[in-house]
């Protein structure tokens, strides 16, 4: 698969925590679709995420992304947003185990988090990511980042459609 | 070459010897929900099996906000009833005077056990390393899957050793120890990694204290924290002769096991401090803070609601009174029990504190103590993620039930050594 997403990039810094990405206040709600409404809602400057966030656009952000709660609302509000995988230095073991048994990707990319302290890349800048490779390319100012390819077991997860049914196919449950 | 903790258990599940890094499937001792298990129940629902496959396994705990404040909530509690009926689960604890906080209750009901592998759909399930246990929260997807399976994959992660030495001095606790040691840490510190409490430091704390520690993990990245099962565990045990399963063993790392990261502690040299708003991580001791005005002050928690933590406060509150409105929750109906025995619920009264029934309260700002704009609160609580409890413009300083107590007392932070 060399398939070539294009978006514009959202720029966050490290330790975005859970309860920035998806507020405790919006927990009662179990419907995914109707939880792209509060992403970011309560993250300083980005309370205009929801409303302006379109299909295809990009994530990107420091280390220890996700980091809080188990509360898997905040893979799904960017997933139902449109959000075709989160691009972060690292991300907390909780928010990565949320997104992959969900089939969304996260990419962990060296080097992000120094980049966009440093403005290397910001908020709007055209992305171009290569999923299979890990190859993120800022198209507006010519920087080039390099993310770990995702793992076999993702791979496995994701290709089954989701935890649910890789655990069926692997332990022969009913 | 040693085995960490984590590899001893999680191979004893597996059935064979595993390494760090390795990804095994595993089947968990003990799967916690609490009022998320409604949600969890909906997506069981749609995997097209019909029964659990271990319904004694599978334990659901209402206390995020009990009583129901909002009918959505109620919906939930609602949903659970009919699930743990419908599914015949035996370990379900209703909004009830047999309930209170999750772990609280998971932990002094005999569930965490040293040696077993327990998974909660709760990030703080981590608690129950206290006990020797394995325990790591996982997500809701994730414990559908569990209920319909029995299994769940894991990475064994590689481990940081903590070695704590000495025992605190007057006026200062576990809650200081760990918040100073998030703060050097930061907040990834232990990211995806089993961290072991060692040391003779760990043995000289109360299981309480360890509580608070392993409670704490998840604070700096921890996929689990745990404490040596030592005989101050083990006679714990005995005592209450209330053990849910007998498949527990007392594992712990091999002296020579191979460790990513290594920590020096002594107790001795910690102080009182806090973490300041907006971030765990984000800590001071108390002399910079000294002073802060604040508006409400928390003593609660399954961090810090303890029997020991109230005792702490309220040795502090006894014959004072406090300046801002203070909220208690006890971490459940026994310990709320306890206290009532023990004086200390008309401690807390006399000094003008409200008492408000065992559950999370206005931890994650559900009910029972919202912060309004501008407002600053005190808590022994776990996080003080910007809006947590409340406005988005309110601040949460996270200390321990001495530093809560005494600054309730002067309506500002306030050294508890001054108070003592």
């Amino acid at each position: 698969m060399s398939e070539i997403l294009k978006g514009r990039a959202w720029v966050f810094s490290d330790d975005v925590d859970t309860d920035l990405i998806y507020h405790n206040k919006y927990l009662a709600e179990t419907d995914p679709k109707n939880m792209p409404q509060y992403a970011f809602e309560y993250y300083p400057g980005k309370e205009n995420f929801a409303k302006e966030v379109k299909p295809g656009d990009f994530v990107v952000a420091g280390k220890n992304f996700g980091c809080g709660s188990s509360r898997e609302h905040a893979v799904y509000c960017l997933e139902y947003a449109g959000v075709p995988c989160v691009l972060a230095e690292t991300c907390s073991r909780i928010y990565y185990r949320n997104a992959i048994n969900n089939g969304y990707p996260v990419l962990f990319v060296k080097g992000i988090s120094e980049a966009i302290k440093e403005g290397k890349i910001k908020d709007g800048d055209q992305l171009e990511v290569e999923l299979s490779t890990g190859t993120i390319r800022d198209v507006t100012n010519g920087n080039t980042f390099h993310g770990d390819a995702v793992s076999d077991l993702e791979n496995d997860i994701m290709e089954a459609g989701g935890l649910m049914n890789y655990m069926k196919a692997k332990v022969g449950a009913k | 070459m040693g085995k960490t903790f984590a590899e001893k258990v999680l191979g004893r599940a597996a059935g064979y010897e595993v390494t760090a890094n390795q990804v095994v499937t595993v089947e968990p001792d003990f799967c916690m929900s609490h009022d998320n298990g409604a949600p969890i129940a909906r997506t069981f629902k749609k995997i097209g099996v019909t029964n659990v496959k271990y319904p004694e396994r599978i334990c659901l705990i209402l206390d995020h906000a009990v009583p129901a404040p909002t009918s959505d909530h109620a919906v939930n509690h609602k949903e659970v009833r009919e699930f743990v009926a419908a599914q015949g689960i035996p370990n379900f604890y209703d909004v009830k005077s047999e309930g209170g906080v999750c772990h609280q209750k998971m932990c002094e009901e005999g569930y965490a056990l040293p040696g077993l592998v327990m998974v909660g759909s709760d990030s703080h399930t981590c608690t129950y390393g206290a006990f020797g246990a394995f325990s790591t929260g996982i997500g809701r997807s994730e414990m559908a899957a569990v209920w319909a399976t029995g299994k769940l994959w894991f990475k064994v992660p590689e481990s940081m050793k903590v070695v704590v030495t000495g025992k605190f001095k007057p006026g200062v606790s576990a809650k200081d120890f760990i918040l100073k040691f998030i703060g050097d840490v930061r907040a990834d510190g232990a990211d995806y990694m089993s961290v072991e409490f060692h040391g003779e430091g760990i043995e000289n704390m109360s299981i309480a204290e360890r509580m608070t520690l392993c409670n704490m993990g998840i604070e700096f990245g921890a996929k689990n924290a745990v404490c040596k099962p030592d005989k101050k565990l083990l006679d714990l045990i005995k005592e209450r002769g209330n053990a849910k399963s007998d498949r527990w063993e007392a594992l712990w790392a091999d002296e020579d096991a191979v460790y990513a990261k290594e920590f020096h502690y002594d107790l001795g040299d910690i102080t009182p401090g806090v973490a300041k708003p907006h971030k765990v991580d984000n800590y001071s001791p108390i002399e910079e803070v000294k002073g802060t005005k604040i508006h409400e002050a928390f003593l609660g928690s399954c961090t810090n609601g303890r029997i020991e933590d109230l005792r702490l406060a309220a040795g502090i509150l006894k014959g004072k009174k406090v300046a801002v409105r203070t909220v208690v929750i006890p971490a459940s109906w026994i310990v709320y029990r306890q206290a009532m025995k023990e004086g200390l619920i008309d401690i807390f009264l006399d000094a003008g504190c409200i008492i408000c029934n065992p559950g999370c309260g206005p931890c994650m700002g559900n009910h029972e103590g919202i912060l309004a704009p501008g407002e600053a609160a005190i808590s022994t609580a776990n996080r003080n993620f910007k809006g947590r409890m409340g406005d988005k413009e309110s601040f949460i300083y996270l200390a321990s039930p001495m530093t809560v107590a005494a600054s309730a007392i002067k309506g500002e932070i306030s050294d508890p050594r001054e108070a003592l």
